[in-house]
């Protein structure tokens, strides 16, 4: 019989759906396991849906069962009665979704002024200005005089008041832990605010079409206690040339850096006492401090830096870095891994000369 | 009243036409195909080369899907990806589902409310050959530098010629300017249609509730399709002639683009749904053999549904930065929407309700288009939440959502529609079992492609990358995603080989397999050139079933009509003609002269145009008067 057979189809997805809600949602970018007030916001608006949803599924499969089993037709062949309709039902059945719109609007209006509203930001909050650029992320800090990229780096304690803006086409800014989305459009101020109470690192990507390497264009949001984060800031405290670490091979790389051109596009304070690099690519001062690279796509490491620097494009198709070493160069190993040393040397402690004073090997990286 | 029209005489003897082009005469063969200006014919050409861009789009959806299957795949570059996505998304929406309701208005709206054809034959034609022209134009991009790759809604500042210097982007503008022009001509025909030439008896409360959709969605289609045609030329002149619309550097604002497009794109998504609520409301009562329950609702609720359609747009930029007020306030316009649409869904389980309900492979789809249009409701009632959208738009959720409503949505009540008017079109049945078998393949398949695209968008997952980070929660869903796929998949091609099947070796259908309600049952299967020997008088809604139970109507007794000589002079069929497909194959040559800048080739293609406007013109009457109740008169005239 077709209705009974179309009732057991309908009940496994349910079941499943029911089943599934018992998995472990957590997840470094899900939506679904906040780690601050605003993103909790959007997450209890939706659970109240779910709840809502819920009733209404039941309500309307249940009766769709019902119709669906009582009124087959099987042998009959009468013709059933004519009725054309049940005007004070039809009435009664509207005011039922009226009243299901209604309790889902006002948590609705509520939630929007208190999560997207407008603000205008005190001394209190940490202003940092976004610029989406085709395929990462600039992050300025006027209160440090801080411009990095990629990472975001916010206290524990203070509210976080981003101004977005794009450089080329429309980026959104994404970080489902702790905000959910806010567009980035040329010519447009767009404001995202929020806080992240708990310290941790929240994924973050990019939620706009903008072409060839989107869907690597990711970045971090990296939550630290008040005094570390000072700490952070204060490494940016770089007047003229800073000193490059002690190791051979970081001295190389900081040489490689301006003879292979990195110094073209790349800033990197105190890489010598005059400015290098441009505005428009990824500034690399403090790059050691990072976590991740190519806008958070790897763990930033030795390895994964030389693959970096060897083909960029092989692990970011479409991005703009070019490879600066033909694949045929000899000396292609070694500078790359002595760039990849340099870079992370920066910002970093200089554990060559701890350890040479303790006496250990070194160099061997 | 829709009488009246008859009494201009028509031309005792018409002329063959003064124009350049004679009107063809051809019954049979590829040039009758051409220059038919018959509305059975053109609603089988629309279905057809609608299920054939379907067709593409599943390749294309097949192939994001296998990239998918899991993080780090290299099936295909992230270019390609773009391109396959944005088709995927630009042929299901206005090449393949739009087109599938405008195929069923275009062979079932005459035969519904009793009339020959459509008010405009020749200009039905124009309207197809233009929709196919658009449709080949913007898969020639393939062939021709590759195809645009911007997403189906092409937000600017991507679109600019320095973002996006290849011919992709112009093909998506100029493509959907020339279809755009289909949908518009066909709309205004069936509007005129419907209010114009009505049988006897058929009030406007009396039409069928298809043929009230395809009303509304007629005139939503004559609002909307205006300031998508301003968008697409704007961008065209942006990238053709260095204007700067849409240029950030000039001081151009790219949010104008996203306002101007949802204002067409929202009514659009209706301009899709409401013909599919109209093929429910046919199905339903049919095998349920009762009326549609509260039909005046019914109809009010589906005009609420398209006037309100103008007044949420913005419901598709709640990130944009709007601004608190203005996210409120479109949340409440689309909050509005669920109300008639809830109404519906009860109307619908109201009409089953007391009924004797037949569950053929027809209603089997329509009851999975109430399951799953009640989720895509849902979850589009969870995304006029601002606060929510803020996690789920752009992510896979979204993905989910627009497929249940479309897909599970739309499609499946074509699907049933399909099977319902079948044996009309061919005068075959669909196999039945075979059709149960596929029913449910393509239901379980469906729901294993889109169910567990929600929870990935939910864990973060953002739609258009062509990959995604592995260990973070993701894999799951995506591969049973991926699975599905095939199981959809063999389902379509279950369905495909039913239709050949039942189109060479299928089972008699008579005229009334169902026991159906509305008048295009009353004519044969397939209907006759001339639709209906004599004109049928209405004398209630459900107009078939109140001839074939009289004891069960209660509408009048038709006397008012007793006397009244409708076919005294016979019924005039219109001769055939090339213009149509000539004006329409200018347009198409033209976009490419545009396209490539060529102002010669565009130029000579105007003249072609004008010329051909002219000799459309100046065709004359043409065609030809038959009688049916007299066979010896039969192709009277020339």
């Amino acid at each position: 019989m077709p209705m009974t057979r179309w009732f057991r189809s309908a009940v496994p997805p349910i079941l499943a759906a029911l089943l599934l809600s018992g998995c472990d949602f957590a997840g470094p970018q899900s939506a679904l396991d906040p780690a601050g007030p605003i993103a909790q916001a959007q997450l209890d608006l939706f659970n109240w849906s779910l709840w809502l949803s819920a009733l209404v599924m039941i309500g309307t499969f249940g009766v769709l069962a019902y119709v669906i089993l009582r009124y087959r037709r099987g042998q009959r062949t009468d013709v059933p009665e004519q009725s054309h309709g049940n005007p004070k039902l039809e009435i009664a059945l509207t005011i039922v979704p009226v009243i299901i719109v209604v309790m889902v609007a006002v948590p609705t209006v509520r939630t929007i002024f208190a999560t997207e509203a407008r603000v205008t930001p005190t001394e209190d909050d940490l202003v940092v200005k976004v610029t989406g650029y085709q395929w990462w992320w600039k992050f300025e800090y006027p209160e440090y005089g801080i411009t990095t990229a990629n990472e975001l780096r916010v206290p524990t304690d203070r509210r976080v008041v981003l101004q977005l803006d794009s450089a080329d086409v429309l980026h959104s800014f994404w970080v489902p832990r702790l905000a959910g989305k806010r567009d980035m459009i040329p010519n447009q101020d767009n404001q995202l605010v929020f806080t992240a109470p708990e310290a941790g690192e929240y994924y973050g990507q990019c939620a706009e079409l903008c072409l060839g390497a989107h869907a690597y264009m990711k970045f971090r949001v990296i939550s630290e206690e008040p005094a570390a984060f000072e700490a952070w800031a204060d490494t940016f405290d770089i007047d003229g040339a800073q000193r490059v670490q002690a190791d051979p091979q970081v001295q190389r790389g900081h040489q490689l850096f301006a003879q292979k051109g990195c110094t073209t596009c790349h800033t990197v304070d105190g890489y010598r006492s005059t400015p290098v690099g441009t505005p428009e690519f990824p500034d690399l001062t403090n790059f050691g401090t990072r976590t991740t690279l190519g806008a958070a796509i790897l763990p930033n490491t030795q390895e994964n830096l030389e693959a970096w620097l060897r083909d960029p494009d092989a692990l970011k198709p479409g991005n703009y870095m070019p490879a600066l070493w033909s694949e045929d160069d000899p000396d292609a190993d070694e500078e790359i891994a002595a760039v990849a040393a340099y870079l992370l040397s920066l910002g970093t402690p200089d554990e060559t000369e701890a350890r040479a004073f303790v006496g250990g090997d070194h160099g061997d990286r | 009243m829709a009488i009246g029209r008859r009494d201009v005489p028509a031309p005792a003897a018409p002329d063959a036409g003064g124009g350049l082009l004679a009107r063809p005469a051809w019954t049979k063969g590829i040039g009758s195909w051409l220059t038919t200006v018959d509305h059975k014919r053109l609603g089988i050409l629309y279905i057809l080369t609608s299920f054939t861009f379907m067709g593409l789009a599943s390749i294309e959806a097949f192939i994001i899907r296998l990239q998918l299957a899991a993080p780090g795949m290299e099936l295909v570059s992230p270019d390609v990806y773009n391109q396959l996505f944005t088709m995927h998304g630009v042929t299901m929406i206005f090449l393949a589902i739009m087109p599938l309701g405008t195929g069923f208005a275009n062979y079932f709206v005459p035969l519904m409310i009793g009339a020959r054809d459509l008010a405009f034959p020749r200009l039905n034609a124009f309207g197809y050959w233009v929709y196919a022209a658009g449709g080949i134009f913007v898969y020639s991009s393939f062939f021709l530098g590759g195809a645009p790759d911007v997403g189906w809604f092409a937000y600017a500042p991507l679109t600019s010629l320095s973002n996006n210097p290849g011919n992709g982007t112009d093909f998506y503008m100029i493509g959907l300017l020339i279809g755009g022009i289909g949908s518009l001509v066909t709309a205004m025909n069936l509007i005129v249609t419907i209010f114009s030439m009505r049988a006897p008896g058929m009030t406007m409360m009396r039409m069928p509730v298809f043929v009230w959709m395809i009303l509304v969605t007629s005139f939503l289609i004559v609002f909307a399709f205006p300031p998508l045609t301003i968008a697409l030329t704007q961008i065209v002149f942006d990238r053709t002639f260095g204007t700067l619309f849409y240029v950030p550097e000039a001081g151009g604002l790219p949010i104008l683009w996203q306002h101007l497009f949802w204002i067409f794109g929202h009514p659009e998504v209706y301009i899709v749904i409401l013909p599919a609520f109209g093929v429910i409301s046919e199905v339903i009562p049919t095998f349920s053999r009762k009326p549609i329950f509260g039909y005046p609702v019914m109809i009010l609720s589906g005009i609420f549904i398209g006037f309100m359609g103008f007044a949420v747009w913005s419901h598709h930029m709640f990130t944009t930065g709007l601004g608190p007020v203005a996210n409120t306030a479109f949340a409440l316009t689309s909050f509005v929407i669920g109300v008639p649409t809830g109404v519906k869904i009860f109307n619908w389980l109201g009409t089953m309700w007391g009924g004797s309900v037949r569950f053929t492979t027809s209603m089997l789809y329509a009851m999975a288009f109430l399951f799953m249009f009640v989720i895509g409701g849902i979850t589009g009632i969870m995304l006029a939440m601002p606060p929510f959208t803020a996690q789920a738009t752009d992510s896979y959720f979204v993905v989910a959502h627009f497929h249940y409503v479309m897909g599970g949505g739309a499609l499946f009540a074509f699907f049933a529609g399909v099977y319902y008017w079948f044996p009309k079109l061919t005068g075959k049945l669909l196999p039945e079992r075979f059709g149960q078998y596929t029913f449910w393949a393509m239901f379980v398949g469906f729901n294993m492609i889109f169910m567990p695209q929600h929870f990935a968008g939910l864990m973060g997952m953002p739609r258009r990358t062509q990959t995604y980070e592995a260990g973070i929660g993701l894999e799951i869903w995506n591969l049973v995603s991926t699975a599905g796929t095939f199981v959809m998949g063999t389902a379509l091609f279950m369905l495909l080989f039913s239709v050949i099947y039942a189109f060479r070796k299928g089972q008699p259908a008579g005229n009334d397999p169902w026991d159906a309600r509305t008048l295009e049952w009353a004519a044969t299967s397939p209907p006759q050139h001339h639709n209906f020997d004599e004109q049928p008088i209405v004398t209630d809604r459900d107009a078939f079933w109140a001839q074939k139970y009289p004891e069960l109507s209660h509408g009048d007794d038709g006397s008012q009509w007793e006397g009244v000589d409708f076919d005294s002079h016979g019924i005039h069929m219109p001769g055939q003609s090339w213009y149509p497909f000539l004006l329409a194959l200018a347009i198409f040559i033209a976009g490419y002269g545009l396209l490539f800048e060529n102002w010669p080739l565009s130029i000579l293609m105007l003249v072609v145009l004008t010329g051909a406007t002219y000799g459309w013109a100046f065709e004359g009457v043409g065609g030809h008067h038959v009688h049916p109740g007299d066979d010896a008169a039969e192709g009277a005239g020339d």
